[in-house]
């Protein structure tokens, strides 16, 4: 029971990050297409700039917490996924300082360079996550000592590459979304215009990947065996849906959240197909990282899901304040700002 | 080259990097939050440029401090994969509580704070930089009982192939880890202290902004001669922790070969590890090595000679480095001492002016210095006694892949820390902006604020 609610726990803290890191990995990964100059890209750096970092961490929880609670897997994920790791690990330090270098030295070059970083840096991470989940559902060559046979080629299969394009789409909608929250003017519009075109070919995607999941992984079977499941792949689907209703009434805010409910649930679909495995192995199902092989001690899983319960919801209610109270148009009051980015 | 000689230079050029940026961030959070007090409490808007001022070096140095500090934690995994399996139990959760109490704390608020100078109350707002201070000296304490347990690990059983959590309330209150969350947090203190008071005594020795960094010399002024003084009283208490917990490694510290009791102090020594003794000991204090360690003048100290060859740590590298870390640990309450005395005119001191700039890179060194110490002094071992370091590397991991990582971290984090000296110093010399150009920015904002419409989500 304890190991089964901290496996529903581990899916819930990787949703909550792909929903909340989502949206700035997103709208970096679009700036090329939405911004036209120095104002509208200020406006897409300050649009993610009081978040990125909060939503960030629930990266580092979310792997800490694999760690913490399944170290087993953590160790056979994160050597097994050495190298994809390690550009993730890149992007992202590069992307991080990007916000914090950009404005501290006038000059357009400089300016540029951390344009790069970012862009790239945001782009990647979305890219490298999907192809990482997608090849997790489907499982990877462990042997019997939890090493991955495999090489980083290997990730880049058909199916992982697709769940790459899954996330970029999923990510960038979800971006240009927010970026529909927090703007106005031209490049709000180009935002709007943008994510009805996104949202279209997440569409298309979602529906490839869904039929090629029933055939490349095992996903499917906990739902036959329990249809009552299906509820969430359903909730994935309102979610999209609304999306593009709130969308098309420009009640942008609620599409995001809608969005972010159809990230959470797309998630979740895939953890609940996973169950009770964490990490399949394609050799042999005996060598796959399982709750029962991988979780840590009783005692242990115990006092993190005391921690857990008392203060993630914490963490969740000053997050939702900080959103609230940085969640206005910008203006260029607020890119005058000298602390802006 | 092999996997883990690769995967331990990997760990400890980062953990360096890492730790360029940390200690700044313990102590500088706490001067900038106490500066903003000020500000809140006096209405003196110098307090406020003050904590804008510094704030901006800070935040600098902070970017810096996360992103590197995600590369550690990647780092167990995908290096240290069997280290990861074996000690996840305890040493994970202890990473992942870091992570839910400290880090959401400090970068939300940060966030907070940066973003929020016009839209918060003075006290909320001054409240944010609060709980950053608060968040990074949590996020402090839990990363270092996770090292003290690798030091001395307490609170656990071996079971079957992993070590299991026994008792957390005796892992939180590991003495030794304990002892070294102190002695880290006053290096820190004393590092920041050293930081301000080196950019102010630059300003004040070219008379540009004297009354601003006459006001930020005074701030730190007692702080760092408090810390610098706990530092080396505290200092040799860690000492004796380290005598009592980890023999060999203070062996190692002192180049001392033979078990003896009555054991003498040189105060200069060459170590000759090859020939297991020392080239030259000169200068002995009769019984003052059994006295520093384990107060007692005829107290038995052990020799590297009895420890096993294959469980003595590099004795070299850690002899000098924490030669040198005690040599500048005396250093800092002098130079603090003197700081003190000048601080009611420090402007009327040229010498110490001159000197003070200069002082900045010391405490870095000393402290990346007792890192070594720490770190090279508890090899062979990773976690002391228990598991070591040549068993906990990944297994399925090639020299191809972490030569390729290991040479992109060597690219970026040498240009991030080329590119953080210079912001620093660039920001650091151009000083704070003028109370006119602040006003001006200020009144600018307050009108737009009154005029804004609400908040979409509010």
């Amino acid at each position: 029971m304890l190991e089964t609610t901290w496996f529903i726990l581990w899916g819930v803290l990787w949703a909550v990050y792909f929903a909340l890191d989502g949206y700035d990995l997103g709208m970096g990964t679009l700036m090329p297409f939405l911004a036209k100059d120095e104002r509208d890209r200020r406006i897409m750096y300050n649009a993610a700039g009081p978040f990125w970092d909060g939503n960030q961490v629930w990266l580092i929880t979310a792997g800490g917490v694999t760690f913490a609670a399944f170290p087993a897997t953590y160790a056979a994920l994160f050597s097994g996924l050495y190298t994809a790791l390690m550009l993730l690990l890149f992007a992202l330090i590069l992307r991080g300082v990007s916000f914090e270098f950009r404005r501290k030295v006038d000059s357009e070059r400089w300016r540029k360079v951390w344009d790069f970083c970012h862009v790239s840096g945001s782009f990647l991470p979305a890219l490298l996550l999907g192809v990482a989940f997608a090849n997790i559902f489907q499982g990877i060559p462990l042997n019997a000592q939890g090493i991955n046979e495999g090489g980083l080629l290997d990730l880049l299969n058909p199916y992982g590459l697709l769940g790459g394009v899954l996330f970029v789409l999923m990510f960038s909608l979800h971006g240009s979304l927010w970026l529909g929250v927090k703007s106005e003017g031209p490049i709000a519009d180009r935002a709007t215009a943008m994510a009805e075109k996104l949202w279209l070919a997440l569409m298309v995607v979602v529906v490839l990947f869904l039929v090629v999941t029933a055939f490349a992984t095992r996903l499917f079977d906990n739902y036959l065996n329990n249809p009552l499941l299906f509820s969430v792949l359903l909730l994935a689907v309102v979610g999209l849906i609304q999306t593009r209703v709130f969308l098309g009434k420009r009640s942008m805010l609620m599409a995001w959240g809608a969005s972010a409910v159809s990230i959470i649930s797309v998630t979740l679909f895939g953890v609940i197909g996973l169950f009770p495995v964490l990490l399949p192995s394609t050799l042999d199902p005996a060598y796959s990282m399982t709750i029962a092989n991988s979780a840590s001690s009783e005692l242990t899983l115990k006092i993190m899901l005391g921690v857990t319960l008392v203060f993630v919801p914490l963490v969740i209610a000053y997050q939702t304040w900080l959103h609230i109270t940085f969640g206005h148009k910008i203006t260029d009051a607020d890119l005058e700002y000298e602390e802006a980015y | 080259m092999d996997v883990l000689l690769l995967s331990r230079l990997q760990f400890a050029f980062t953990t360096f990097v890492h730790f360029i940026f940390v200690p700044l961030t313990l102590g500088l959070s706490l001067l900038v939050a106490y500066m903003e007090f000020k500000w809140v409490r006096t209405g003196d808007e110098v307090y406020k440029r003050m904590a804008k001022f510094w704030g901006k070096l800070f935040l600098i140095n902070f970017a810096l401090g996360v992103v590197t500090g995600i590369a550690l934690e990647f780092q167990f995994g995908t290096n240290w994969a069997r280290y990861s399996a074996y000690v996840g139990d305890i040493f994970g959760s202890l990473l992942a509580i870091e992570a839910t109490l400290a880090f959401f704390l400090e970068s939300t608020f940060l966030a907070v704070w940066i973003f929020g100078w016009n839209r918060l109350s003075p006290k909320l707002h001054n409240a944010s930089i609060w709980l950053v201070a608060l968040a990074a000296n949590l996020s402090a304490f839990w990363i270092l009982m996770a090292n003290g347990w690798m030091q001395n690990p307490t609170g656990f059983v071996l079971r079957g192939d992993r070590a299991e959590l026994e008792s957390f309330a005796v892992l939180v209150t590991n003495p030794f880890a304990w002892s070294q969350f102190v002695h880290v947090l006053s290096s820190a203190y004393v590092l920041s202290g050293f930081f301000v008071l080196g950019i102010s005594a630059w300003h004040l020795a070219r008379g540009s902004n004297v009354d601003f960094f006459k006001r930020s010399f005074q701030i730190a002024a007692p702080f760092t001669l408090v810390f610098a003084l706990a530092l080396v009283v505290q200092g040799h208490q860690h000492g004796s922790t380290v005598a009592k917990y980890q023999p060999a490694k203070l062996a190692a510290m002192e180049s001392h070969w033979d078990t003896m009791t009555h054991a003498p102090q040189y105060l200069f020594v060459i170590p000759d590890p090859a020939n297991e003794r020392n080239l030259v000991e000169i200068l002995p204090v009769p019984g003052g090595l059994s006295m520093l360690a384990y107060h007692s003048f005829d107290a038995e100290v052990k020799g590297l000679r009895d420890i096993p060859e294959e469980d003595r740590p590099p004795v070299l590298l850690t002899f000098a480095s924490f030669r040198t870390m005690v040599g500048l640990g005396f250093l800092f309450p002098a130079l603090a001492a003197w700081v003190w005395i000048r601080r009611k005119t420090p402007e009327s001191s040229p010498t110490l002016l001159r000197i003070l700039p200069w002082v900045i890179p010391l405490p870095y060194i000393a402290i990346q210095l007792g890192w070594i110490v720490a770190e090279v002094g508890r090899q062979p071992w990773i976690v002391n006694g228990v598991m070591r370091t040549e068993d906990a590397v990944s297994a399925g991991i090639s020299v191809g892949q972490v030569g390729f990582s290991l040479l992109l971290f060597g690219l970026i984090y040498g240009l991030l820390v080329a590119v953080d000296v210079y912001l620093l110093m660039y920001h650091g010399r151009k000083g704070p902006k003028s109370s006119e150009e602040e006003t001006k920015a200020d009144s600018e904002s307050e009108s737009d604020l009154q005029a804004r419409p609400q908040g979409a989500l509010a």
